[in-house]
């Protein structure tokens, strides 16, 4: 708090400096001590230096990176410019490969950090950064931001994708109460059914990335099922679609979200866009809805996100209980594209808990923003969704796997897996159909 | 002087002959107008749609279809102000004009530069008679096809790193990425195609003995483009104008590639596109954002539309 | 409001700037090059007026072609040579084989429909009153950016289970037809054509501004005389009015040819390429920006590059026709 006050105090201070002498305010604009003390030390000064991170996240979102990179650019002179984009996606190779590679790129999918790796423009990360990956995140998430076995990229954000969104209003309207198994869930499902509630709803629909949330479903179910080890040799393709903890998982899916009892005519699911799957939870529309955190967004204006509210979450409980807590999860890895030291001094600086939970502060009670750094305490997030979703990704005893097909190889990951099981739901072919049409499809070179 | 009579004429002609025709009664102007109606009236339903829907909050447009709004209006703003000054904190702390401004300081010389180049190769291709230029017209139709897609890459490098072959430097870099010039160029280098092609079809048109008469007094190919080919082209460059004016002011591929994260110059429409969030979740927006762009478009289209009536395409008499 | 002008201003004196140099350029290089008489002249005007546009789409398109054709012979990163392996699969994939059903449906149905419809209303529009109106809902379409567009199209396809609330127009309407919508979306094959509905509303604009302009270019003594002679409308659009338009119609055929083959952002915004409605060229743009596969979406470029050549051969002949008779 006095850190914050005192922040305040010379913001105000600096804002009358530059009301009286425009011209010279942006030079004076560096090494302020109050924003240094939030920094963290050991940074240089480097005024008027620029980095660029380029980033799928836009709007709001990215607004908040900028606020939340204020305090270094005080410190140290250097100024972060945020530049998101909805097709960052496409966009970041053209640009690597067109020489206007930005200093750094936050990439979401692993598949892509390989892929920028393998074209020999991505920069190795100072030992700063290697350090504080070493010292605050998990073997898991080193793993992730590295290329055979090679570190290159640290973790920014992470989310939690195990969550279903219901309606605590509509829950204790009808008396339902949150599962906290499989079983238990699927049973109150039938209660609801047998009332004729829409128990589960959901929607593939997302332009050329339609089917992704059916990948979600499926790899919570597999991990929940059969385990870390089985998921990530899943991954790597010695557990094929069509061995056999795939294809139970398949049936278990089939049983749960392509189960007509619960989401009334299946094929519906293929032709829905996911962000209106579920906006008709807050009125009773539709009883439950399994997606990530991020969801929130999507209800619309005047919705009530909270325990007591129009909508709220529940983690999607476990299967097997030799598997303990599993959690679903994805991130991002900042990814540098130079050498240079405006760009490593940045790169250092977002490794740390100081920058998440700086991060963290800018989002304040609308959340939305994560880190698995095991640096940040808990008691950082003032916003409640958050603080529950950290809870399990911080949690040592949780079984976390990362979001598979954006680590499978993008034919398969961004393409038959997403076009298969859209496939599935449209049709209702047999699950066994739809794991040969995927396994033919992985690249064999 | 004859030109101006050959031109001239057929323009008050046209403007007394929805009266005075009885050829074109004949077919029965009651059907045609019927028909352009129902056709029109059926063209507006989306269009409409799009328009109430711009009107309504979220709730209402995921909960009932947009023509309830006609049954039950219920009204707000809040997608227009969303567009306008962004939702909140949103990235358009200083509204939305600037990227107005970006998109017309992008438009408007992507529309200039190609139509000048392209009226310049068409010329050449129908009255400069050269072996190979009906290749070179073939090979320029062809191109169409290139997809854009495939461009950015190889023009992006070219704009950073130069061409060499070898050691040799044939073009240095040009060092326009990320510049207003660096979203031109491509702009111009990919409307080529199609605008040689349409303005060939109608300069190639052009009433022969006109040209043959200027040669014979003595007048150069430069004089006889400026002095004929160009004023008579005047309704063929009106139309390709708008339509280029369309695609630079819709588009998002080249803006997206060319501007290269420079935040000075992106236009506005893709600083609307990222209005929708980054998980998409606010695609409301985007109905609101489809009118406040389509202003612009529409000013060039009703400004540029008199020159169709004008039956300045005389020349086309053989 | 002056810090907005001091941010704007110059870019908006660097556009007046551009397009100055632009014409003075121009305009310098037309009066030394005016000055050039004799056996000289004829080279450097083919050099002024068509070196630019040469140079330009060398390097924007020509360079990129070659490029495209050469990555289609290599693997997905374009680091080995693999032969014809890319055309193999897009010839031999079951699911590809759809795509090139699709692609060719699109390619014979959406181009004559669009023209022939651009040239009805053309020519109706050119005998009623408040043209002007009627012209500019047509044209509509064509100035909302599709992204926009797509939404609300989305909801005149939209179905729902019964149980949910309707947002669907087609379904609101077969409904109160007294027929049971079905998911319009999934219905193979009537999906593929229900986008193809979509592709016309956009570009029946188009065919109809050009081809009314060229239409208000038939001289109006040449009407007035057929009229004279007694010919019927319907004789009179097929032995005046359509020669004189003939050569316009073709070029708005082939322009929505390459339109047709182009298009992806329909196909993308409402289907993903799912439910067996995709085209080449969303398959195209899927393998290159969503899977990373250089190698089979340049293949895909090629085939088709190769598309386009009946309608290219058509207008040689058609070209060499015209050149003959005049």
């Amino acid at each position: 708090m006095q850190i914050r006050k005192k922040g305040m105090l010379v913001a105000v201070a600096a804002a009358t400096v530059a009301l009286v002498a425009t011209f010279v305010a942006p030079a004076n604009a560096g090494t302020s001590s109050a924003a240094c003390a939030n920094v963290g030390s050991g940074y240089a000064v480097n005024k008027g230096a620029t980095v660029e991170v380029f980033t799928s996240v836009v709007g709001d979102e990215l607004s908040r990176y900028q606020a939340a990179s204020k305090d270094f650019t005080a410190c140290t002179g250097i100024t972060i410019n945020w530049n998101g984009s909805n097709s960052f996606e496409s966009q970041l190779p053209v640009r690597v490969a067109g020489g206007t590679a930005p200093d750094l790129a936050l990439i979401p999918q692993p598949g892509l950090l390989a892929q920028m790796v393998a074209t020999g423009k991505v920069a190795t990360p100072p030992s700063a950064v290697t350090n504080n990956v070493n010292r605050y995140w998990s073997k898991s998430w080193r793993d992730l931001g590295s290329v055979n076995g090679k570190f290159y990229a640290a973790p920014n954000s992470a989310n939690l994708k195990s969550l279903v969104w219901y309606s605590p209003k509509q829950f204790a309207k009808y008396g339902y109460t949150v599962p906290t198994t499989w079983a238990a869930m699927l049973a109150q499902s039938d209660k609801m059914a047998a009332a004729k509630q829409t128990a589960w709803c959901g929607g593939l629909g997302s332009g050329s990335a339609t089917g992704w949330p059916a990948t979600d479903w499926l790899e919570e179910v597999v991990v929940r099922e059969a385990g870390a080890t089985v998921y990530n040799n899943w991954i790597n393709h010695t557990v094929k679609f069509s061995d056999a903890p795939i294809i139970h998982a398949m049936n278990t899916v089939w049983g749960w979200m392509g189960n007509s009892k619960y989401v009334g005519t299946v094929s519906t699911i293929a032709t829905t866009t996911f962000q209106n799957a579920g906006v008709n939870i807050p009125t009773g529309g539709c009883m439950q809805l399994q997606q990530a955190s991020f969801y929130a967004a999507s209800f619309p204006t005047g919705t009530v996100v909270s325990p007591t509210g129009d909508a709220w979450v529940y983690y999607l409980p476990g299967i097997n209980p030799a598997v303990t807590t599993p959690v679903e999860g994805g991130g991002e890895f900042y990814a540098a594209f130079n050498s240079n030291k405006a760009t490593q001094e940045v790169q250092t600086y977002l490794s740390t808990p100081q920058w998440a939970v700086s991060r963290i502060k800018a989002a304040g009670s609308n959340g939305g923003w994560l880190s698995a750094n095991t640096g940040v305490p808990n008691s950082a997030y003032s916003n409640a969704l958050d603080a529950l979703s950290a809870k399990y990704l911080a949690d040592k005893s949780s079984t976390f796997v990362f979001d598979a097909s954006d680590a499978m190889p993008a034919a398969v990951g961004a393409g038959t897996e997403w076009t298969q099981l859209t496939n599935w739901f449209a049709t209702g072919a047999s699950a066994t159909t739809i794991a040969k049409a995927i396994d033919a499809s992985w690249p064999t070179n | 002087m004859s030109i101006l009579n050959r031109t001239r004429t057929p323009k008050r002609a046209a403007k007394g002959l929805a009266e005075s025709n009885p050829g074109r009664k004949l077919l029965g102007s009651k059907f045609a107008t019927i028909t352009v109606w129902t056709i029109a009236a059926l063209w507006t339903i989306p269009t409409l749609g799009i328009f109430t829907t711009s009107f309504r909050d979220k709730k209402d447009i995921v909960t009932n279809g947009w023509w309830n709004i006609f049954i039950h209006p219920h009204l707000t703003l809040a997608n227009y102000h969303a567009v306008f000054f962004g939702d909140g904190q949103s990235g358009l702390t200083n509204g939305v004009l600037p990227y107005f401004i970006n998109s017309l300081v992008i438009t408007i010389p992507a529309v200039l530069f190609p139509i000048t180049i392209a009226t310049m190769a068409a010329y050449c291709l129908s009255w400069v008679k050269f072996r190979g230029s009906d290749f070179i017209f073939f090979f320029i139709f062809a191109l169409q096809i290139v997809p854009i897609q495939m461009s950015l890459i190889p023009l992006l490098q070219l704009f950073t790193g130069g061409v060499h072959l070898g050691t040799v430097t044939l073009i240095p870099k040009l060092g326009i990425a990320g510049k207003f010039a660096g979203i031109w160029l491509p702009h111009t280098m990919f409307a080529l195609p199609l605008a040689i092609y349409l303005l060939h079809n109608f300069i190639s048109s052009l009433p022969r003995d006109l040209m043959e008469a200027a040669h014979v007094d003595g007048a150069s190919h430069f004089t006889v483009f400026r002095r004929i080919v160009l004023p008579l082209s005047v309704p063929a460059i009106a139309a390709f104008s708008i339509f280029q004016f369309l695609w630079v002011w819709n588009d998002l591929l080249v803006a997206l590639s060319f501007s290269a994260g420079t935040e000075g110059i992106e236009p506005v429409n893709a600083k609307l596109a990222g209005l929708v969030g980054t998980w998409g979740s606010h695609w409301e927006y985007l109905t609101a954002g489809a009118f406040v762009t389509i202003a612009v478009p529409l000013i060039v289209f009703f400004s540029l539309q008199r020159y169709f009536v004008r039956g300045l395409l005389a020349g086309s008499v053989k | 409001m002056s810090s907005f002008w001091s941010a704007n201003l110059p870019k908006i004196g660097q556009m007046i700037a551009a397009i100055a140099i632009f014409l003075a350029v121009l305009g310098a290089i037309f009066f030394i090059a005016g000055r050039a008489n004799g056996k000289k002249q004829k080279p450097i005007a083919i050099t002024i007026f068509l070196g630019p546009a040469l140079v330009l789409l060398t390097f924007g398109l020509v360079g990129p072609a070659i490029k495209t054709f050469l990555f289609s012979f290599k693997n997905s990163y374009s680091t080995k040579w693999v032969g014809f392996r890319n055309y193999q699969w897009i010839f031999t994939d079951p699911d590809m084989r759809i795509v090139l059903r699709n692609t060719i449906l699109w390619l014979v149905i959406t181009p004559l429909i669009t023209t022939a419809l651009g040239l009805i209303l053309a020519i109706f529009l050119d005998r009623m009153r408040r043209e002007s109106i009627a012209k500019s809902l047509i044209f509509m379409p064509m100035a909302i950016s599709f992204v926009g567009a797509s939404i609300v199209w989305q909801f005149v396809y939209n179905f729902a289970d019964p149980s949910q609330p309707q947002t669907g127009l087609l379904s609101t309407i077969v409904r109160h037809l007294g027929f049971s919508p079905t998911n319009w979306i999934l219905t193979q094959p009537l999906n593929t054509f229900l986008l193809m509905v979509i592709f016309i509303w956009v570009q029946a604009g188009f065919a109809m501004v050009i081809l009314s302009a060229a239409i208000k270019a038939v001289p109006a003594d040449i009407v007035e005389a057929s009229a004279l002679d007694g010919a019927s409308g319907w004789k009179q659009f097929r032995s005046v009015t359509f020669p004189m338009v003939r050569s316009t119609f073709i070029v708005v055929l082939a322009t929505m040819v390459v339109t047709t083959l182009k298009l992806f952002d329909i196909v993308r915004t409402m289907t993903g390429g799912n439910f067996g409605t995709s085209v080449l060229s969303n398959e195209m743009y899927s393998e290159v920006f969503v899977r990373f596969d250089t190698g089979r979406g340049s293949a895909m470029a090629i085939v088709l590059f190769v598309m386009v050549l009946p309608i290219l051969i058509y207008n040689i002949y058609n070209l060499r026709r015209e050149r003959s008779i005049a």
